[in-house]
């Protein structure tokens, strides 16, 4: 779809705008230098070309950078399909940076660019938070928050201690021969490596398609344990620049409240921020081009303002992105909607990238490799037993009071699952070297378990869920009898709930629920859209959505668009904008038109130009893009009313139309226009009533009938003939000139009267299927209507007679 | 009153729990539940369900008041409607919403989710042919969606056709132009709702302790 693409350029742009900013990753790219690069001083005249590398040096070596991460990428996915299925993406893209790793080096003899903790913590880490806690199924998390919350407080905490007392145990044991480092420097190491990483959870755990449950816990574990995992750091930090002898237990104690005010304050502040952007989005109506951007600029601030209190800046984007997904949601256009998702996916995807083959690129480098058997073995050795451990026995405690347990094998995975990644590399990058002499040692450590983790459990992950028979996650997406059934099955749990009478977890959810529905959407949500927010409608919605495509699609395949070129007002809903009676009617009006030459010389073409001409300049005002297609629209408007050629143009400009009903007005102006024309030229050659139409109304009674007493009747031709004349889908044809589907046009047209039934027999059968949903999921095809009454009235009168006529006949 | 007020550990109560699968404990509570919510009558009727509050604001209450009543959920082979329920039938009822336990087999969890499933079954299809009809499915959702306000019955309608017609095109397949789908069958709906855990979501907090007094 060229509006997918277009998104997706636009993504693009934004990716490298942003990417502009990253100044860290180059930091050092002075060193490189080409002697031809250098200008001449002595420079006589004007020059007329010159080669300015120095003036885009930073910006062109990190958008280079950005390509060179996206061929890998692409080499990665595209060349290898049977690599990719046993070697996980991520640790291919550390492969890969080992190789361009390797190339720097031969070229340069030194390292010239490596992952920067700035870059990464700046740059590249908050738009994969805020993608991950923006698609977050909030439902699934929320309900699972104690479990993850134990295992990210309790568990790091766990990992942390155990990790660095066991390491000081052997240190003190001489397992690591002679160091420079204490009790602290190892719970410091201890609480950097303790943390699992989203990213590289994310990376590997989406290829591996877990259950649901299981993913939420490892998944929610590897964003909220940032918390946790800075409030160490930094306590660990401090109490090493302070030096053993002046902890106190006040400092214990100050370091303990830290941690709550660090993790409290940043998720607070993350839901601050959504509460804003959830009220901006409400009223960024005139300006939807924008809406889009809101939701990167004010995740970004989140996590920069957290980062600024020195609060836990990943807590804060993630309450942000996952307190704000339904409201601005719903408030935003469906566009923006569109744009944000796809942008937030690139933005992810490429940062995800650039961390990985940096993580690898950053491993050639002679300087940082320190090499200690001991201390390295042994962290691989005790991260890995004190994860297995620590889920063993926090999952020990939490199923004493879970009514689902987890399993077993469950549990495997998620110790199995506890990856390490550059959160945690960053965090050693940015050790004060003064302070801790061994902090290349760690760095080197901690790249060890890096690509420990992420390379050698991410490939055997795979083989590990398949063997175990993990319970993988069913399906994508729910059916819509799923989500019906899920519906009542809520109603009915908290029911049973209230029959026995206690307050349980249903009753609390539903209390929230209920509180949410009447006070926080009131506020955060649009009122137009707060009406149709249900989610059952949404998912019927989109399946009315797909209907339509696939329609066209179907349209497309039998060679004819005509139906596409003059529907511009598709989802026109006849049959809720009459009553269900006059609706029964309606195709009869259409039918006899189809066979009609229309008035549309009745329609003055300045008419035409005059009305048009206000909506364009409307849209000139602020929306340039939407100018291109305003103009395509008066266009097509005029040779829709000029040429009566179905053969030619349509596929051209049908591509454009789907996006245009942009402008009610416009389409509104359209619809009475032409209703008005063919309503003329109706009057005019009423008496020349054609027995298609007996048909067609027959055929309709016949529908309804069946749709209401749920048995068929007159089968033999209910959707035998006259495929698509009753299409009520599309009934909005009333817009274009015949009613019926464009595979069927060509025929009648032809027959000028009625088809026979041979004829119709003959065609295609392939709509059918889609027209049998048509009529019963027409009725909401659009919510929004713009028919005027006025127009329905007319109608009315007309139908009147036509109807009388007929039944004479 | 009735036999069942002695001791929480009688003979009844060690019968009730066999076949049940609640624990002494738990039937005493929802005992004391029964008389409250019964007036310490013997049995329960209707109207005893309508005056509890909370219940008021549900969509689909009258299902499941009904679903109370349904002899079919008796497990005892029976058809119909009850006027009247006594503390066994409400407990085997309840007993549908019991959690799996933490070891059981794979058999036992298929026959559960089995009769979680025919449960939900028999709330759909009230007049028991064996096949939910559009016209029943459409009146679950209308009921569901009644609540919602924005969305009107057209629209329940619309959701409750496309909803059937999923399942028509899961379970029936392509269907021929002039076939006609009757409603979804028990065999039908296991197989729609294969992707739904229902063992494990199906059911809620049995608690051991007592807080009738905290609802009213």
């Amino acid at each position: 779809m060229s509006n997918s693409t277009y998104l997706c350029l636009r993504a693009v742009f934004l990716v490298c705008f942003i990417h502009l900013l990253i100044q860290g990753l180059s930091a050092d790219a002075n060193v490189v230098q080409s002697p031809r690069n250098r200008l001449e001083p002595n420079l006589t005249g004007l020059p007329i070309v010159t080669f300015e590398w120095h003036h885009v040096q930073t910006p062109y070596l990190v958008i280079i950078w950005i390509f060179v991460a996206a061929l890998a990428k692409l080499s990665v996915i595209e060349l290898n399909h049977h690599v990719t299925s046993v070697i996980p993406e991520s640790g291919m893209l550390i492969i890969v940076g080992f190789i361009l790793g390797g190339m720097v080096w031969g070229a340069d003899k030194a390292q010239t660019f490596k992952l920067l903790p700035t870059t990464f913590f700046f740059y590249l880490l908050p738009q994969i938070i805020l993608d991950a806690s923006y698609f977050m199924p909030n439902k699934l998390f929320f309900s699972n928050l104690g479990a993850i919350l134990i295992y990210a407080i309790f568990g790091t905490c766990w990992n942390a201690a155990t990790v660095g007392l066991s390491l000081w145990g052997c240190y003190e044991a001489g397992a690591m021969g002679n160091l420079d480092i204490g009790l602290l420097q190892f719970l410091l190491f201890g609480s950097l490596i303790s943390a699992v990483d989203p990213v590289a959870v994310i990376a590997v755990f989406e290829e591996v398609h877990v259950n649901e449950v299981l993913f939420i816990l490892v998944f929610g574990e590897s964003l909220l344990n940032d918390g946790v995992t800075v409030v160490l750091y930094n306590v660990f930090d401090a109490f090493v620049a302070l030096g053993g002898p002046r902890i106190d237990a006040t400092e214990i104690f100050k370091g303990i409240f830290s941690f709550v005010v660090v993790a409290f304050g940043g998720s607070f502040l993350g839901v601050v921020f959504a509460i804003l952007l959830s009220l901006l989005t409400r009223c960024t109506k005139h300006i939807q081009i924008i809406e889009a951007g809101f939701v990167f600029v004010m995740g970004y601030l989140a996590y920069l303002t957290a980062e600024m209190l020195s609060l836990s800046a990943i807590l804060s984007i993630t309450f942000c992105g996952v307190c704000c997904q339904k409201y601005v949601n719903s408030n935003m256009d469906e566009k923006s909607v569109t744009t944000v998702r796809h942008a937030m996916k690139v933005l992810a995807n490429g940062s995800e990238t650039m961390i990985f083959l940096f993580l690898g690129i950053t491993a050639i480098d002679t300087e940082i490799w320190v090499w200690n058997t001991g201390f390295i073995l042994l962290t691989l050795l005790f991260m890995f037993i004190y994860r297995i451990i620590g889920v063993f026995l926090f999952t020990w405690m939490l199923n004493k009071f879970r009514l689902v347990p987890i399993e077993v094998i469950d549990q495997v995975v998620m110790s199995y699952g506890g990856l390490r990644g550059a959160v945690a590399y960053g965090l050693a990058a940015m050790l004060d070297k003064e302070k801790i002499p061994e902090k290349n040692l760690m760095i080197s450590t901690t790249l060890i378990v890096v690509y420990f983790t992420v390379i050698i459990q991410g490939i055997t992950m795979k083989p590990l869920v398949q063997w175990l028979k993990v319970k993988r996650a069913a399906h994508s997406d729910l059916k819509l009898v799923e989500k019906v059934n899920n519906r009542a099955f809520d109603h009915i749990l908290a029911a049973v709930e209230d029959i026995c009478g206690r307050i349980g977890d249903n009753w609390w959810t539903r209390g929230w629920n209920r509180f949410e529905e009447k006070y926080i959407c009131r506020i955060l949500m649009k009122p137009k859209v707060r009406k149709n927010k249900d989610y059952l409608f949404n998912i019927f919605h989109k399946l009315n959505l797909e209907d339509a495509m696939n329609y066209v699609s179907e349209g497309e395949r039998q060679g004819s668009l005509a139906f596409i070129r003059s529907d511009e007002a598709a989802n026109i809903d006849f049959k809720k904008q009459y009553d269900s009676e006059f609706a029964d009617v309606m195709p009869d009006i259409m039918g006899d038109m189809s066979n009609y030459e229309f008035g549309i010389e009745n329609v003055s073409i300045t008419s035409i130009v005059k009305d048009t001409i206000p909506s364009i300049s409307r849209d000139i005002h602020g929306q340039d893009r939407k100018n291109a297609v305003d103009d395509i629209n008066a266009h097509h408007l005029l040779q829709q009313h000029l040429y009566r050629s179905r053969k030619h143009h349509r596929h051209k400009y049908s591509r454009s139309h789907f996006g245009i009903n942009q402008s009610e007005y416009e389409v509104q102006e359209i619809f009475q226009r032409t209703m008005r024309s063919r309503l003329e030229s109706f009057k005019s050659a009423k008496m020349g009533v054609n027995p298609a139409k007996k048909i067609t109304k027959h055929h309709k009674k016949d529908l309804t009938h069946q749709m209401s007493n749920g048995h068929p009747e007159g089968k033999d031709h209910l959707y035998g003939d006259e495929a698509g004349i009753e299409n009520p889908a599309f009934m909005p044809d009333m817009e274009s000139p015949t009613h019926s589907p464009p595979w069927l046009m060509e025929t009648e047209m032809d027959m000028a009267v009625a088809p026979s039934q041979r004829a119709q027999r003959r065609l295609p059968w392939t709509p059918n299927r889609m027209r049998r949903l048509a009529p019963m999921r027409i009725s909401t095809c659009s919510t929004d209507s713009f028919l005027m009454a006025d127009v329905s009235l007319t109608l009315e009168e007309h139908e009147e007679q036509p109807q009388g006529d007929n039944e004479e006949m | 009153m009735g036999s069942f007020q002695s001791l929480p550990d009688n003979h009844q109560y060690r019968t009730l729990s066999q076949n049940t699968g609640f624990s002494l404990e738990q039937i005493g509570i929802l005992h004391n539940r029964f008389k409250q919510l019964s007036q310490n009558e013997e049995t329960l009727r209707r109207d005893d369900f309508k005056t509890i509050q909370d219940l008021e604001s549900n969509p689909i209450r009258s299902q499941i008041i009904e679903a109370f009543f349904d002899k079919r959920n008796f497990q005892k082979d029976d058809v119909g409607s009850a006027q009247e329920i006594d503390f066994e039938e409400f407990l085997t009822v309840m007993s549908y919403f019991r959690a799996p336990t933490h070891h059981i087999t794979e058999e036992q969890r298929e026959e559960m989710r089995r009769a979680k499933l025919r449960f939900l079954f028999n709330m759909h299809d009230t007049d028991n042919d064996g096949t939910i009809t559009l016209e029943e499915y459409r009146h679950v959702v209308e009921e569901l969606l009644s609540r919602s306000g924005a969305l009107g019955m057209e629209t329940a309608k619309g959701i409750a056709d496309a909803a059937m017609l999923e399942v028509a095109s899961i379970s029936v397949g392509p269907m021929a132009p002039d076939e006609f789908f009757e409603g979804i069958t028990f065999e039908q709906f296991l197989k729609i709702l294969k992707g739904v855990e229902i063992e494990t979501t199906m059911h809620i907090r049995f608690l051991n302790m007592d807080t009738t007094v905290l609802c009213k």
